[in-house]
């Protein structure tokens, strides 16, 4: 897609907003609609649509296939880990009462970092899904057009 | 109130409209841009319905994902539907006429839109939920409170499916990310 400008232009101004709305949804998820899943989709959303104008080889540089698989897998532990955690503490899995002194801290706590290893996960995830379905059959990325993959 | 009916009165007749569409049509580029039409309305539905959470992940999920899965599939197969045979058709016809059937004959037995005397608004939990949730957990939002305290352990099962499916999908097709050049270089 590199003769397409208007194309090119319009998407490098709106790629900002929507990781910034991805954040907000994330992060903003104990006060308004959304979460951790929501989020997650929609950053994919972004980077997808980054690699689709852009091209997949400079979306696999700026976000790498290696680093999706890690942080895929990173963000399920994060999920289970503040349940363990929280066991540690003396409380029972995902029991985040305890992950503060005050309970409704600790659920404040737990919340926030469950919501962000789901998040992770999910951004990862559908991501990675992405760049395997692209990335297949062709030797090089951008000089064939989808098309004449076989 | 009579917005909304007319609102989702027009909705469903497009969706409706976006699915014979997607039936007739035998090139496949077009369907897969239909399929995410009908995701975009099915999302503007559950908004209308205040489940923007569901929206939310329909509008990104449906309408821009999967629509992109299905065109980068289109470059490894044929974006053309092949013929079926009149006879496959008709039998495809029956099937769907009786499911739709037998869906609209059990929707019948669910309560009305709105109804108050549901399960939904009867049962003692859902006042547990929202009445002690600002004691408990102290967070505006109940969705998230449930899902992610009350049902952290079904959250989590739900990652760790997302997490198996992204794992099983990278070991059927992830062996294609290794530049084949390079590993053939390092087979010589």
């Amino acid at each position: 897609m590199r003769e397409h400008t208007v194309l090119r232009v319009v998407t490098k101004l709106l790629i900002a907003p929507i990781i910034l709305f991805a954040l907000y949804v994330q992060f903003h998820g104990d006060y308004s609609p959304g979460g951790g899943f929501q989020a997650g989709v929609v950053f994919a959303a972004a980077i997808i649509l980054y690699a689709l104008i852009f091209g997949l080889a400079e979306a696999r540089r700026a976000v790498s296939p290696n680093l999706l698989r890690i942080t895929g897998a990173l963000g399920a532990l994060i999920f289970a880990g503040t349940g363990v955690y929280a066991m540690l503490r003396g409380g029972n899995f995902l029991d985040y009462d305890y992950l503060a002194h005050d309970a409704i801290h600790g659920q404040h706590y737990g919340l926030l970092l469950v919501e962000f290893g789901v998040g992770l996960t999910v951004v990862s995830v559908i991501t990675s899904i992405f760049y395997v379905f692209a990335g297949r059959g062709r030797r090089n990325d951008d000089e064939q057009p989808p098309g004449d993959a076989r | 109130m009579t917005t909304d009916i007319a609102l989702n009165i027009v909705l469903l007749s497009f969706m409706a409209i976006v699915g014979l569409a997607i039936a007739r049509l035998r090139n496949l580029f077009p369907v897969a841009m239909l399929t995410g039409l009908y995701s975009l309305l099915s999302a503007s539905l559950f908004t209308l319905l205040d489940a923007v959470d569901v929206a939310l992940t329909e509008a990104a999920v449906g309408a821009g994902v999967t629509t992109v899965l299905f065109l980068a599939t289109f470059g490894l197969t044929r974006a053309r539907e092949k013929p079926v045979p009149r006879s496959r058709t008709l039998i495809g016809l029956c099937v769907t006429v009786l499911t739709g059937a037998v869906l609209i004959y059990a929707s019948l037995d669910m309560p009305h839109f709105g109804a108050a005397d549901t399960p939904v608004q009867q049962h003692p939990l859902r006042d547990h939920y929202l009445k002690t949730v600002s004691d408990e957990i102290d967070v505006p939002n109940t969705v998230t409170a449930v899902l992610g305290s009350y049902r952290g352990y079904d959250t989590l099962g739900e990652v760790v499916v997302v997490f198996t499916a992204g794992i099983g999908v990278l070991m059927l097709l992830g062996v294609a990310w290794r530049r084949p050049n390079k590993s053939a270089e390092r087979n010589r």
